[in-house]
């Protein structure tokens, strides 16, 4: 006991005392770099109109201070927090009970979306922002199946959403078919492009796959805008038939749905139809792929993801394969498509950019790839999220932006990362994902 | 019955640009017996496993398996997946190539993609659960089953595969092949980097497979003591061509075999290499 105390910590702190000062520097210069032209200097119109500047350094000084002070803060805080992990922040029993309720969480997230018209039945605006998350949530099954299941990243997912819309929209307008014999058609023309586009590009991998579908994605929306005669071009087709309650319009006439139920007409009646409509398709589109993944046809998906050339030596043909998963992700687009044709009333080619794709891609990586219910949440946080922040103006983007950094960080694989295994001998246990492969193509 | 051999290699010639990485190389592979490929480094033994099971088209030369029930398939004629399809030959892989994150379970699973396939009726059946299914999805789990037992991982047939011990995931991949009921089973290195229990554990299973299941086995091997306990047949490759051929017991007196193994003093080298005809 009378031995000299060991100070190892204030030796080994001291060298700290200097990695911190050198990243809190590195850090300050970099934003010296960045904010000196953004923020130091600043142009105007002069009174003749000519182009004068003045410089602000006091401001990009404090810029550079805040920096370097709040990355010494920063890198203090993690020391004494020590590594930062779920564990630490969250004690053991609070996880069990978390877990719990992980596994409830799809049942009540299905009976609040049941809910949701009869609660907000009032509320034109939430059933409008439903009916948009659940049009999103179905796109996002539906290229989950390409991009989480089979691994084949698709860029121009919103081609096979385009092709949906546009058929429903012509064969209604011009032979005037009805939304129920349109759904199935659109679904199958859509599966068509997608066994086509399946063809060539098949041979390709990763990135270059990724390219040719962006490019497939483009070259529907050129062809929709410069077809004239046949899509009307940029001015779109409009009048497209609302749906029909199996036959009974929703309209006030005395053949609507609402004169024969008895009930007074109201228009709210047909946005609560749409909501359960989609809803009805979204969950068809899950039952299907869950479905799919027990079966035969979903596990050599999931093998292709895994690696390619095991497949083949399994005797699995990879290019039906392949082109299965683009065909089924493909029709469900396709379904989405006429839904959102039928709904809007009105299609035009700007619904249809690259944009769309990536939002669509982007639910289903944040979601994390392959798990039904992870995309269902990003659906929700996507587009419902983007709508909460609503009032906070130009900041939205920003406030967006940083919220999808700072998830990628916390759960670099999706908010559900892990894998449920499709069979199981004596207990299903999940995978994690460190393991799973991405899939190249 | 239809003759003794089950693989017979005629004249293979490979060729990458200006590298002859096979060079006319001829041998049989009888039924039901375990033939090993061996060679140094770099003699070309992986190429003709790739050549064998169609990842690789051969420049020239020919290549048949002969069933049981007197098919004669020219391998080949036929492209990657259709050789483990029609052809019944199998393989496993000198690196690793499970899918890891599956579980052992479903590896096994989706090995048994064809006939699977055929029982849910191209997907159709199965999507709405058709009995016939239901007792094919059964059976194809009894198989899975099976093979898990022999292996010994019956009890981490629910861990994900990567998970695996390596040892284990060698010969997971084994049951895997295994599962797709080959007529030749072909083993790029079964035995790479399993130390002396594991390795005698192979020599078993693979002993196992050849009584019980019949199964042809062609195997790449670099351990001496796996090679001479199981093998019937020994073919010795350096360079591209076959330097030698016959039971382990020959093959281990052969001095070209020494030599290229062990390489040879610089005072016999012009006498080997006579009497190689180099």
């Amino acid at each position: 006991m009378t031995a000299p105390v060991p100070k190892p910590t204030l030796a080994s702190r001291a060298p700290d005392v200097a990695f911190i000062f050198k990243k809190a520097l590195i850090s300050a210069l970099v934003a010296l770099v960045l904010f000196s032209l953004m923020i130091g200097i600043r142009t105007e119109a002069g009174p003749a109109g000519q182009l004068i500047y003045l410089t602000r350094f006091g401001d990009l000084a404090a810029i550079v201070a805040a920096v370097f002070g709040g990355s010494i803060i920063v890198e203090l805080l993690r020391r004494w927090w020590g590594p930062v992990g779920t564990i630490r922040i969250v004690p053991p029993s609070v996880q069990s009970t978390l877990a719990v309720l992980r596994r409830a969480i799809a049942p009540v997230l299905l009976i609040f979306t049941l809910l949701v018209p009869v609660i907000f039945y009032d509320q034109r605006y939430i059933l409008d922002l439903g009916i948009l998350v659940l049009t999103y949530v179905m796109l996002g099954w539906g290229l989950n199946v390409v991009v989480g299941l089979a691994g084949l990243l698709d860029l121009g997912y919103v081609a096979f959403y385009a092709v949906g819309a546009y058929s429903y929209a012509l064969l209604a307008t011009n032979f005037g078919l009805s939304f129920w014999v349109c759904l199935p058609l659109a679904g199958i023309l859509a599966a068509f492009w997608g066994v086509l586009l399946g063809f060539p590009v098949l041979r390709l991998r990763g990135d270059y796959l990724a390219i040719v579908t962006l490019a497939f994605g483009e070259i529907i929306r050129l062809v929709i805008i410069n077809w004239q005669s046949l899509t009307g071009g940029p001015n779109g087709v409009s009048g497209i038939p609302r749906p029909s309650f199996f036959g009974i319009p929703l309209t006030p006439g005395d053949d609507g749905l609402a004169a024969k139920l008895g009930i007074e007409f109201s228009p709210t009646h047909r946005i609560v139809f749409l909501f359960y409509l989609i809803l009805a398709l979204a969950l068809l589109t899950n039952w299907v792929t869950i479905r799919l993944r027990r079966l035969p046809i979903g596990r050599a998906w999931e093998a292709l993801r895994e690696d390619e050339v095991a497949c083949r030596a399994l005797g699995i043909n990879t290019t039906t394969t392949k082109l299965t998963a683009f065909a089924t992700g493909a029709m469900f687009g396709g379904f989405a498509g006429a839904f959102f044709a039928t709904r809007q009333g009105f299609i035009s080619p700007e619904s249809f950019t690259f944009q769309e794709s990536a939002l669509v891609l982007a639910i289903v990586v944040l979601g994390g790839m392959g798990s039904q219910l992870g995309v269902a949440l990003a659906a929700l946080t996507m587009i419902g999220g983007f709508e909460l922040f609503r009032g906070l103006e130009q900041y939205r983007m920003l406030v967006f932006g940083l919220a999808m950094v700072l998830l990628m960080i916390w759960r670099p694989r999706g908010l559900i990362g892990h894998r449920a295994p499709t069979v199981f001998l004596k207990h299903s246990q999940a995978i994690s994902s460190d393991l799973v492969k991405e899939g190249h193509g | 019955m239809s003759g003794k051999n089950i693989l017979t290699v005629d004249r293979l010639l490979m060729r990458f640009g200006g590298i002859v990485a096979v060079n006319d190389l001829s041998f049989d592979a009888e039924r039901g017996k375990i033939t090993a490929l061996i060679g140094p480094n770099g003699a070309g033994k992986t190429t003709v496993f790739n050549c064998i099971t169609g990842f690789y088209k051969p420049t020239s030369g020919a290549m048949r398996v002969m069933h049981d029930d007197g098919r004669d398939i020219q391998l080949e004629r036929l492209n990657d997946f259709r050789i483990s399809k029609l052809a019944k030959v199998a393989r496993t892989f000198q690196n690793i190539r499970l899918f890891p994150g599956m579980t052992a379970l479903e590896n096994l699973m989706v090995a048994q993609h064809n006939a699977l396939m055929r029982a849910s009726g191209l997907t159709f059946l199965g999507l709405i659960g058709a009995p016939s299914w239901r007792s094919a999805e059964k059976r194809a789990i009894d198989l899975a089953r099976l093979w898990l037992d022999r292996i010994g991982l019956l009890d981490r047939a629910d861990d994900a595969a990567g998970n695996l011990p390596y040892g284990d995931q060698r010969r997971l991949e084994i049951a895997r092949a295994m599962c797709t009921e080959p007529a030749l089973l072909c083993l790029d290195e079964p035995a790479a980097g399993l130390n002396a229990r594991e390795s005698a554990s192979l020599s078993e299973l693979l002993l196992s497979i050849r009584a019980e299941q019949g199964t042809s086995i062609l195997l790449i091997e670099h351990d001496m003591s796996v090679v001479m306990e199981i093998s019937d047949h020994v073919v010795v490759m350096d360079y591209g061509v076959k330097i030698a051929e016959g039971t382990p017991d020959h093959i281990r007196d052969d001095p070209k075999v020494i030599a290229a193994y062990l390489g040879v003093e610089d005072n016999e080298v012009a006498a080997v290499e006579q009497e190689l005809g180099l």
